[in-house]
C-alpha cells in the first residue's frame, strides 16, 4: 500500500505514534521515528521496523521548536531523499480544571500539541510542494470536537488542530497535498491508563460500541489516509472513537 | 551576469505558462502573469536553487514583479 514512500511520524517512540510508525513500516513505507527525551524507546520502535526488512531512523526533536523541527526535516530529507508523509501525532496532557490551571500549563500543552503541528507541516511544505503530492495526517481528539472538562488546554489545541488541518487542507490542495485531521476517541495507552476505573466506567457508558479503541483502530485509519486511495479526501476531521460523538 | 533576466525569465516562463513577451521587468507577477500566492512561493523557491541564494522570508514578500526578482539576484548574487 505504501510501498517505497517515506513517513515523518512525531511522537513515535510510544502510544498510537508507536503503532503508526510500525503499521505504515508494515505496509512498505520508510519511516522517521521522532522523539522528544525518550531515545531508548524510539531506537525499539526503529528496531522493530528494520527487523520487518524496512529502514528507519530515530529523530531527536522538540516539536514546539522551529529550530529543532527544522533540523529534523533536513536530516529525513537527507536521509530519505524524499518526504511523502508527515503524521503530527505528538502530544502532552497537563490537565486542570480551569479555575486551577497553571499559565505555564496552558502554554505547554499548546506549544507541543497546537504550534508544533503548525511547525511541522511548515518545514514538509517545501518538500512536497516540489514532490507536487504529499500527506499530511494531524492527530486530533475527539475532546477537541466535545470539550471536556478538567481538559481546557489540551481540548483547545485539539480543536486548533482541527482548523488548522482546514486551512492547509485548502492552501496546498493545488499541488496535490491532501491534509486530514483523526480525532480519536478513548485508546488504550500510556496516556489513558492513569485514569481511575470509575472514570473509565463512566467514559464506557458513553461509548455505542461499548469497549476502548486499540492502538490499531488509529494506525489502520492513518495508513489509509497516507495512501493513493485516499486522494480525494482532504480537510476532513474523522473520528475513531466507537461512536461517541457523532 | 547579463543573462540573469534570462535564465529568470525561463523559470517564470516554465512555471507560469506565460509568453515570454510578458515577462518585462515591470510585470507584476499576480496582476500581470496570472500568479496566486502560492505560485510565487514557488517561484521564490526555484530561484533559490537555481542561483544557489537562500531567500530570506522577508525579502521573499518584498518581491512583486520580474524587475524586483532580477534586482535581487543581481545585489546578492556573488
Amino acid at each position: 500500500m505504501l510501498n517505497g514512500k517515506t513517513a515523518l511520524v512525531t511522537g513515535a517512540s510510544r502510544g498510537i505514534g508507536r503503532a503508526i510508525a510500525l503499521e505504515l513500516a508494515k505496509n512498505g513505507a520508510k519511516v522517521a521515528v521522532n522523539y522528544a527525551g525518550s531515545e531508548a524507546k524510539a531506537k525499539e520502535v526503529v528496531d522493530e521496523i528494520r527487523s520487518m526488512g524496512r529502514d528507519a531512523i530515530a529523530v531527536q526533536a522538540n516539536v514546539a521548536d522551529s529550530e529543532s523541527v527544522a533540523g529534523m526535516v533536513k536530516a529525513v530529507i537527507e536521509e530519505f531523499g524524499s518526504l511523502d508523509i508527515l503524521v503530527n501525532n505528538a502530544g502532552i496532557t497537563k490537565d486542570n480544571l480551569i479555575m486551577r490551571m497553571k499559565e505555564d500549563e496552558w502554554d505547554a500543552v499548546i506549544d507541543t500539541n497546537l504550534k508544533g503541528v503548525f511547525l511541522c507541516t511548515k518545514a514538509v511544505t517545501r518538500q512536497m510542494m516540489k514532490q507536487r503530492k504529499g500527506r499530511i495526517i494531524n492527530i486530533s481528539s475527539i475532546v477537541g470536537v466535545s470539550g471536556n472538562p478538567g481538559q481546557a488546554n489540551y481540548v483547545a489545541a485539539k480543536a486548533g488542530v482541527i482548523g488548522l488541518t482546514k486551512s492547509t487542507a485548502k492552501e496546498l490542495a493545488s499541488r496535490s497535498i491532501t491534509v486530514n485531521a483523526v480525532a480519536p476517541g478513548f485508546i488504550d495507552t500510556d496516556m489513558t491508563d492513569v485514569l481511575e476505573e470509575n472514570v473509565k466506567g463512566e467514559m464506557l457508558k458513553a461509548i455505542p460500541l461499548a469497549r476502548f479503541g486499540s492502538t490499531d483502530d488509529i494506525s489502520s485509519l492513518v495508513t489509509f489516509l497516507a495512501s493513493d486511495s485516499s486522494s480525494y479526501i482532504t480537510g476532513q476531521t474523522i473520528h475513531v472513537d466507537g461512536g461517541m460523538v457523532m | 551576469m547579463a543573462d540573469v533576466l534570462e535564465r529568470v525569465s525561463k523559470i517564470i516562463v516554465d512555471r507560469l505558462g506565460v509568453d515570454a513577451a510578458e515577462v518585462k521587468p515591470e510585470a507584476s507577477f499576480k496582476e500581470d502573469l496570472g500568479a496566486d500566492s502560492l505560485d510565487v512561493v514557488e517561484l521564490v523557491m526555484e530561484l533559490e536553487d537555481e542561483f544557489d541564494l537562500e531567500i530570506s522570508d522577508e525579502d521573499a514578500e518584498k518581491i512583486t514583479t520580474v524587475g524586483d526578482v532580477v534586482n535581487y539576484i543581481n545585489s546578492n548574487n556573488n
